[in-house]
């Protein structure tokens, strides 16, 4: 293809393409992304490739990116009537291809929920109350083609960028009220201003792609799923800052996510969008791909600079703020990946669409990574301001087993947990920051009665006490403390100065770290400590773990008026705790038990003879019960 | 040349300083540890945290990293700085309780207890040996490995390095190998039996006897504190 000389040029390439594809074919889009692939979307994908044989000239089929909804994965969408099925084996390949071309609609593998059945994807509520105005093209563009995301009307934010002056970009982005996406949720335009303002022979842009939190998965489906949109905000940040190079900084775990983003750059090179005089414009600009090595650390501005700079990934001390003195010295400007994405719609769209999205002070939408103990699990993309309750509740369809929901834990392990009676809260950034957690990158973990808090908040603090760079005491010292401290609870040796101490060494952490890792890592604990201390009360004063999680405050026993002897139990218990004969009472070991719960989980339905408990043996009405 | 305040103090800086530099300049005292004048400032024993005000936003900062800035106003010593640094000495002191250095900065700062358990580490990881080592030294033999819990200091892949000239500036800095702290059992971590022998006691009567340099206070270090007492009277007289 040749290079692309001017706006025209593009116009008439985007013309070419549409006029050769056929506007009335079937198309069927196979969600493929990392998550669709671990479910089995390929062999999905070569059953389609066998069944639609004969049917080329009608049906076209598509490998794209994840299509969101990981609980239905592998699924595909079929256009344009949009029709959805989830939970596909191969073999239900050939059936909707004949189901298609009769014009009919295979009721079975639609979604369904309390017996209703929702065949269209504006029905399905986990579609219907979110927004997607980032990952909305996500299934209709195949990564690896730069054609379908020019079909899609891409790369014309760039051109209609390039006809701005820069400070009317940044004007622009700062009209729009655009947040950064990573977390801290510093306004994208004022940054860009900072960083236009300095004077500098070479300035660079990053886009931060070292999503590390557990649990969320935003940013990757993002860069995997429609990488030219991420490049082209990056471009267009580029232009307005003045930057001449630009870096994306991905996570070396995410292998689908660097190869389709390292073809989308030169697709894009070749087309002449990214390279010398862009567009037929003075403006030049280069992407590279730096990839890391899985720090949770270097998602934090400095370390990641640190990184790409080939030093141990440590942050520093801002000021000077990348802005000023960033990578290689140079005033830099990093974006998360998500910001990046909202960069090129507010310039398609405009400040003024964008911005009444939201509320007053966060606009625009977010992507959530909803996962956990809650029915339909995947990314969301809601308007800010939607509150929590119609997130887990509407989109999400409430507790997975019927469970009562307990808490969220949003932003990751520098987040925190809110309680069910927050779920009121609107979702924006100061909210969230005022009810102890963080708007974060949007990992969204749901939680309900059977979670621990007090596991969570080691759960955490286990990962932050590895990930923690090491650098400073307080972050350093005071996570592995932290975690020390939460495990003497959580086994039962806990103190009530133990929860004083773990108060104020959280406080003192948060105070006096240097990164957003440290100053935010108490988080879990300190939130969790906020809304449900009576769950570490009851671990320290009754040596009770009242989800009946923490191990080695919970005990199994077989109720002796309701054991048959059926040896089922004694036969699967790998520690061999568990002694009796046929058509006798067993019993329990406790000193060989483990606390797998094996014997829970083979007793058979009718007899439930094992129980589990913590704390005091509950009386007999509650064992019958 | 930047105009700032600290602990009430207008002072004018030259713009390259640090809030350390010119908190020592004014005579104020700031603990450090992980600070050595000729190496870069590091910031991560956290004990020269200050708190810095701007606006409505109050927050603690390392002074041996943070640049003078126009307008910065600085307090060194508040409650919440106090806290903060006992509380990383504290830390400090729980993993590696055989450092002298440590131990006469808990005496000093009022450190009287240490609520971890011990780990009877022998680094607490300051950094001192890795620059000197890459800045004085020129050398660049050790540095840091892993992160974390798993954190240490040690020779690219843990054998002898040829870039090592045997010069001992790492064990020179050393705030923990070199002077080293007997005092600490398990049962009490904070020993401090030197630096309370060691100091001025004439904090009140001072005479042959009790002047601990014989001096009959010429020195000025003795500060009478009640009066009425002894000491009240000039002793300069």
């Amino acid at each position: 293809m040749p290079k692309l000389k001017s706006p025209k040029e593009l116009e008439n390439l985007r013309e070419k393409i549409l006029q050769k594809r056929k506007k009335d074919k079937t198309l069927i889009s196979i969600s493929s992304g990392t998550c669709g692939r671990a479910s089995g979307s390929l062999r999905i994908v070569e059953a389609f490739k066998n069944a639609v044989k004969g049917y080329e000239d009608k049906i076209e089929l598509k490998e794209t990116g994840c299509h969101g909804f990981c609980s239905a994965e592998p699924n595909v969408i079929i256009f344009p009537e949009e029709i959805f099925y989830r939970n596909l084996k191969p073999e239900d390949a050939e059936r909707i291809i004949s189901s298609l071309v009769k014009g009919e609609i295979l009721y079975e593998l639609t979604y369904q929920d309390n017996g209703s059945k929702y065949p269209r994807l504006k029905e399905i509520p986990f579609y219907k109350d979110q927004k997607r105005i980032l990952l909305s093209d996500n299934p209709l563009v195949d990564p690896t083609s730069i054609e379908d995301y020019i079909s899609l009307g891409g790369y014309s934010s760039l051109s209609k960028a390039l006809s701005m002056e820069p400070d009317a970009i940044v004007e622009e982005i700062k009209k729009s009220g655009l947040r950064g996406r990573g977390g801290a949720g510093f306004p994208t335009g004022r940054k860009w201003e900072i960083v236009r303002k300095q004077k500098s022979d070479v300035k660079y842009v990053i886009c931060n792609a070292d999503e590390g939190d557990p649990g969320a998965y935003m940013d990757r489906s993002l860069l995997e799923g429609n990488p030219h949109l991420v490049i082209e905000g990056m471009i267009i940040g580029g232009y307005a800052i003045g930057a001449t190079e630009g870096w994306i900084y991905v996570r070396d775990e995410y292998p689908l996510a660097v190869q389709n983003v390292t073809k989308a750059i030169e697709d894009a090179r070749k087309l002449g969008l990214l390279g010398k005089n862009i567009l037929g414009s003075s403006f030049s600009f280069d992407i590279k791909i730096a990839r890391g090595a899985g720090a949770f650390v270097c998602g934090e501005e400095t370390a990641l600079i640190a990184s790409i700079e080939g030093k141990r990934g440590i942050p520093r001390q801002r000021p000077p703020y990348p802005a000023q003195k960033g990578l290689f010295g140079k005033p830099t400007n990093i974006n998360n990946v998500e910001t990046w994405g909202n960069v090129t719609r507010i310039i398609e769209k405009g400040a003024d669409w964008y911005s009444s999205i939201g509320t007053e002070g966060s606009k625009g939408t977010k992507i959530f990574s909803l996962v956990g103990k809650v029915k339909n699990t995947g990314l969301v993309e809601v308007p800010m301001g939607m509150s929590i309750n119609d997130l887990v509740y509407k989109v999400g369809g409430g507790g997975s087993n019927g469970k009562r929901i307990k808490a969220v834990q949003i932003g990751g392990p520098s987040g925190g947990c809110i309680p069910a009676e927050l779920f009121h809260l609107p979702i924006d950034y100061e909210s969230l920051t005022s009810a102890g957690a963080i708007m974060g990158s949007g990992g969204m973990i749901v939680m309900d009665e059977d979670t621990c808090m007090v596991d969570v908040a080691r759960y955490f603090m286990n990962f932050l006490q590895d990930e923690s760079c090491g650098k400073c005491v307080s972050c350093r010292e005071g996570t592995q403390r932290m975690y020390e401290i939460l495990t003497e609870i959580a086994e039962g040796r806990g103190t009530e100065e133990h929860l004083s101490l773990l108060e104020e060494l959280g406080q003192i952490v948060k105070d006096a770290s240097m990164c957003g890792l440290g100053q935010t890592a108490p988080n879990p604990v300190l939130s969790t400590l906020r809304y449900y201390r009576h769950e570490y009360e009851a671990h320290i004063k009754e040596k009770r773990c009242p989800a009946l999680v923490c191990k080695e405050l919970i005990h199994y026993y077989i109720l002796p008026e309701k054991c048959v002897g059926c040896l089922l139990c004694l036969k699967s218990c790998p520690s061999g705790a568990i002694s009796g004969e046929l058509k006798k009472v067993h019993v329990i070991d406790e000193s060989k038990c483990i606390k797998c719960g094996i014997c829970m989980d083979v007793c058979p339905e009718k007899v439930r003879a094992v129980i589990k408990y913590s704390g005091k043996m509950p009386d007999k009405e509650a064992k019958n019960g | 040349m930047a105009k700032i305040r600290i602990d009430g103090i207008e002072f004018e800086a030259p713009e390259h300083w640090t809030i350390l530099e010119a908190a020592k300049f004014l005579g104020l005292e700031i603990p450090t540890l992980c600070y050595y004048e000729g190496l870069t400032p590091w910031g991560g024993c956290r004990l020269c945290l200050v708190e810095i005000e701007s606006g409505n936003n109050k927050k603690l900062v390392t002074s041996c990293t943070y640049p003078v800035e126009e307008g910065l106003s600085v307090k060194t010593s508040t409650p919440r700085v106090l806290k903060a640094r006992k509380m990383m000495l504290e830390l400090m002191i729980a993993q590696c309780p055989t450092s002298k250095t440590l131990q006469d900065l808990a005496a000093k700062m009022g450190v009287d207890k240490v609520r971890f358990k011990p780990k009877w580490e022998t680094c607490f990881y300051c950094g001192l040996c890795v620059r000197m080592c890459e800045e004085q030294m020129m050398a660049s033999a050790i540095g840091f490995v892993n992160r974390g819990n798993k954190l240490k200091i040690t020779t690219p892949f843990d054998i002898t390095s040829e870039d090592c000239r045997r010069c001992g500036g790492c064990i020179y800095i050393c705030p923990a190998c070199s002077l080293r702290c007997e005092g600490a059992t398990p049962e009490s971590v904070i020993c401090a039996r030197c630096e309370n022998s060691l100091q001025p006691t004439c904090v009140e009567v001072y005479d042959n006897f009790t002047c601990w340099m014989g001096l009959k206070g010429e020195c000025g270090t003795c500060v009478p504190i009640t009066a009425g007492s002894k000491s009240a009277e000039n002793p300069k007289k």
